[in-house]
């Protein structure tokens, strides 16, 4: 159905109507449909790495739940909230928009674009604590060392039994077992050479610290393959990085969007363009509201 | 938009003749047609880049199909060499895809004629239809580098884990394709929207003429299937250069899992392709038959119904390629259901001929070629849909002759209907209906004499995709390329008279055709804003109120003021 | 403040302050919700379900309110709906294929689940 009501008098064409509208309405109602339609193909979009994400953890499982450890529970959700904040705001923004307040429209979307920043600032973080432990995409899967959240280091100290101090070296053993349920347990024992070597009443004192971890699953294996583990990771950094890339392409219309609201260049006739921005932002929080809990809350 | 009620000289009395000021002498230079926002130039600049998009490709085939003369190949006897046999084909394959059969219709026909079929005087977005066909440029340049960087040898379908693991020039290719599918989601959004807002009062959705419920469907295909290609296109790409283990088994991917992917926009893409032909052949058989679309409910829902099932059968392009029989099984049968609403439009288009006055000008007998061809490459598709016979004709030259009758016989003739049907309107120019006849008899002749030995040998065994064979196939092959050659003579004929008729043509007057649809009631060119008299809204394919002018050559309305509305008069 | 404009420049329905809070609210507590939640196993099946359930009303919120859809024509709604369904189809058809035909990749599977890649150049 087209909106066809004819131009008030004294409304002939505003600058801001195309010429092959009719009347404000209509070009409104058009571009909110050209919105919607171009928001399904994002979505389309993600579908297909949501797809991989879903056939992948049908057919791995274990890797999953051993990998998703890895990330961090508390960043995630607080970019979780970030996000909910900037769609707020965001909303707000369009509402201000549409009630023609300047003000508000400036700082609301000012605090859109913080939120922006907020959210790549932890993501980058969480990047670069991944870069520094080798947790990447599977063909660069190279742990630094295990730590998985569920370990625990217990300090030891052990009197020496022989007058000599033998010093301690650095070793590593692991051994696999399976615990009161039935589940396996690697332990990998890593002793750091002493730090306290000293000599006490009864002789040479070592200390060293024993890390100790569990893998977990029904994996019937012994332990991860390390390849299937960087499964996680690729999809993690392929789902995260294409959201990213869509928060930074969002940031830079809102940007644009500042600049125009600044400049005093909406109305309540004529405020489309926050509304498409606001329409577009949403969905960039929509998909991070599938995201958080398919990566970070697996257990 | 009102309807305008005038007491003007009845039109058959005024010279019908070309406005000077029309939409291409409205501005000149190279940037006002570069930069425009006139859906018209648009679709003019569409055009030829499609028509040489198609000469490109239609080289790469006759290469293709000159080193298959004989049994040891022609150009390329060597294993070495055959690697370039590989590119060549994929190439063709991108380049008649990705550059003409997906954006031809919409983008050369469906801009220029969709605004004026619903009387506004453009899109809905013009600026987005300008970047639409600037990525198109864009993305037609990257494919066409990729040739110099390497080109690509893995088929147009890209398959994991070749295409991952081969030395060409992938990256660059998918990157074209990528920027490609944003053009076409660009024209999707545009054609729905514009068909949602700016039709006239009086039009509604079942008096829309059917390009427009073609182009619609179209349009959602484009919309929904396009952004997964896109995806999968950057996650090749990624997997290419990063080695994210998603397709390639080596690192824990899944190849099977890129033909889910791949298939699930490509499936639907050819329905991108054949839908708006058969929005043409319906306007085209309609005029030339004189008689409304018979069954017109029938034909629009078929449409829509269409693009919808087309999304469920994907999976009959993998029926052996490691997919699941349960799953094969499902795919079976959507397409058989598929092919329902395609034989429901075919006999609507047989009905509204019957009984109709049927006139041979050329694109009716384009459109009459249509349906022969469209037919047969409809029918060879059930045999391939079929789980049983698919294990023997998958990945022959029954596949190569099935989907060419439908994107060749179908699309691309469908195109050249359309191309004839409103190249007055477009260029103000009538052609030599005898050479636009005569093209049409060779192209297919030609075509017939290329591919349907191909069905023949594609059921003997002839495996597709292989740069030299066993000699008992050499008579098919030998016919199939002096077919290809027959067509090349065919299409120098079509540019040839179309061309002349582009300087030395009769200049055509408003109706040259007796057409009811909304485009007729503008002069041939159109003005820069489309129609000079806000045109009237009928029933779409009404003529009783047009009658033959031979002093302009063409139809017009009758004189008096009817109630089915005035004389719009071309001033 | 949620009335339409009475004026005929009202192009559009505009949220109230409160009610934008108040879904804004709502999020952080289903965040809260679905963090919490993981304290407790169901079971992965269960776990994976909750989770998107939760996931799923929240992305009703945001939809029908932060983006106005509710408020809003129709038609755009059909198109949102539309797009969900499609992609249901596509997730799901994948799905349901690669899990049967797991069994038969499973011979070639190495114990590391995988197959060894070849030396890369």
């Amino acid at each position: 159905m087209s909106d066809t009501e004819s131009t008030k008098p004294g409304h002939e064409h505003p600058a801001h109507l195309a010429h092959h509208f009719d009347n404000p309405q209509q070009q409104y109602n058009a571009g909110k449909l050209g919105m919607w339609l171009f928001l399904t193909t994002e979505i389309l979009l993600f579908s297909a790495l949501f797809c991989w994400y879903a056939v992948y953890r049908a057919a791995h499982p274990e890797v999953f739940i051993y990998a998703h450890k890895f990330l961090d529970v508390n960043l995630g959700a607080i970019n979780t909230i970030v996000l909910l904040f900037s769609s707020l705001t965001m909303a707000w923004a369009v509402r201000a928009s549409q009630m023609g307040d300047r003000r508000t429209l400036v700082i609301t979307l000012s605090l859109t674009l913080l939120c922006a920043f907020a959210f790549l600032g932890i993501k980058s973080i969480e990047y670069r604590h991944k870069w520094h432990e080798g947790l990447l995409w599977v063909s660069r899967y190279d742990p630094q060392h295990h730590d998985t959240h569920e370990g625990h280091e217990t300090a030891h100290t052990q009197a020496a039994t022989t007058p000599a101090a033998v010093p301690v070296v650095a070793a590593a053993s692991a051994t696999t077992q399976r615990d009161a349920e039935g589940r396996i347990v690697e332990t990998l024992v890593i002793k750091e050479p002493a730090k306290d070597l000293h000599v006490g009443p009864t002789g040479v004192v070592e200390t060293w610290t024993e890390k100790h971890e569990m893998t977990q699953g029904h994996a019937a294996k012994m332990g991860e393959s390390p390849r299937l583990a960087g499964l996680f990771f690729s999809i993690y950094f392929v789902m995260t990085g294409l959201h990213g890339v869509h928060v930074l392409v969002g940031m830079g219309l809102i940007t644009w969007i500042l600049i125009r609201g600044a400049r005093g260049e909406f109305s309540a006739q004529y405020f489309a363009p926050v509304d498409s921005v606001g329409l577009y932002w949403h969905i960039v929080d929509l998909v991070w509201i599938f995201l958080f809990p398919l990566l970070y809350l697996i257990h | 938009m009102t309807a305008v009620t005038t007491n003007h000289t009845p039109p058959s009395l005024t010279p019908d003749l070309v406005r000077e000021d029309n939409y291409l002498t409205h501005g000149s230079g190279i940037m006002s047609w570069l930069f425009t926002l006139d859906h018209k130039r648009i679709g003019v600049m569409y055009l030829i880049s499609v028509i040489a998009s198609f000469l490109l490709g239609g080289v790469f085939a006759l290469i293709i199909r000159t080193q298959l003369s004989t049994p040891e190949g022609v150009i390329w006897t060597t294993q070495l060499q055959f690697k370039l046999y590989n590119q060549m084909f994929t190439l063709h394959g991108a380049v008649m895809i990705f550059l003409v059969l997906i954006p031809g219709i919409p983008g050369a026909l469906g801009n220029f004629i969709l605004p004026l079929m619903i009387g506004a005087k453009d899109v809905a977005f013009p600026k987005l239809n300008l970047l639409s066909y600037h990525l198109y440029v864009i993305g037609a340049v990257v494919i066409v580098v990729s040739i110099i960087f390497g080109a690509v040898d893995t088929g147009w379908t890209f398959y994991a884990p070749y295409s991952v693991r081969t030395d060409t020039a992938v990256e660059l290719m998918v990157l074209g394709a990528f920027i490609l599918g944003f053009s076409s989601i660009l024209t999707g959004i545009n054609f729905i929207v514009t068909i949602h807002a700016l039709r006239p009062p009086g039009m509604t959705w079942f008096k829309m003429p059917l390009m427009l419920w073609a182009l619609y469907a179209t349009s959602i295909i484009q919309i929904l299937a396009t952004p997964v290609l896109g995806i999968t296109l950057v996650l090749l790409a990624v997997e290419k250069m990063m080695k994210i283990g998603i397709f390639n088994s080596a690192y824990g991917g899944d190849p099977v899992l890129f033909q889910h992917f791949f298939w699930f926009y490509s499936h639907p893409a050819v329905y991108i392709m054949i839908l708006p032909a058969m929005g043409i052949i319906s306007e085209v058989i309609s005029t030339y038959s004189r008689k409304p679309v018979f069954g017109y409910r029938f034909v629009a829902l078929s449409s829509i119904a269409i693009a919808i099932i087309g999304f469920l059968v994907w999976g009959h392009h993998m029926f052996p390629n490691g997919q699941s029989t349960l799953l094969g099984t499902i795919f079976s049968f959507m397409t058989m259901l598929v092919a329902i609403p395609s034989a429901i439009k075919v006999w609507n288009w047989l009905a509204t001929m019957y009984k109709g006055s049927i006139d041979l000008k050329t694109p009716m007998c384009y459109a009459l070629a249509f349906l022969f061809l469209f037919a047969i490459g409809g029918l060879t598709g059930i045999f391939l849909g079929s789980l049983a016979t698919n294990v023997q004709l998958h990945d022959t030259y029954f596949v190569v002759a099935h989907f060419h009758y439908v994107m060749f016989g179908g699309t691309m003739i469908g195109f050249l209907a359309g191309l004839h049907h409103w190249w007055p309107k477009i260029t103000g120019r009538m052609y030599h209906q005898g050479l636009g006849r005569l093209g049409c008899l060779l192209v297919f002749i030609g075509f017939n004499l290329t591919f349907f030995p191909q069905f023949v040998m594609g059921s003997h065994g002839m495996p597709r995709r292989w740069a030299r064979y066993e000699p008992e196939y050499w008579p098919y092959h030998a016919a199939s390329t002096v077919g290809a050659y027959i067509q090349l003579v065919a299409f120098i004929l079509i540019a040839v008279y179309l061309l002349h008729s582009l300087f030395r043509g009769r200049k055509a007057p408003a109706n040259p055709w007796g057409s009811g649809t909304l485009e007729w009631q503008t002069t041939s060119p159109p003005p820069h804003d489309n129609f000079a008299v806000a045109p009237t809204v009928d029933e779409p394919y009404n003529t009783d109120n047009l009658v033959y002018d031979p002093a302009i050559g063409g139809y017009v309305n009758k004189p008096t003021d009817t109630p089915a509305g005035p004389a719009a008069v071309p001033h | 403040m949620a009335t339409q404009n009475a004026d005929s420049h009202g192009l559009a329905h505009v949220m109230s302050k409160r009610m934008l809070i108040g879904i804004f609210l709502a999020l952080v507590a289903l965040t809260w919700i679905t963090v919490g939640v993981t304290k407790v196993d169901f079971g992965p099946t269960v776990n994976l379900v909750v989770a998107m359930v939760i996931a799923g009303i929240k992305g009703i919120l945001v939809v029908l309110f932060f983006m106005h859809l509710l408020y809003d024509r129709p038609f755009n709604m059909v198109v949102f709906v539309g797009c969900l369904v499609f992609v249901v189809i596509f997730i799901t058809l994948a799905m349901v294929d690669s899990a049967a035909y797991q069994p038969s990749i499973d011979p070639y599977k190495t114990p590391e689940g995988l197959i060894k890649a070849p030396a890369q150049p």
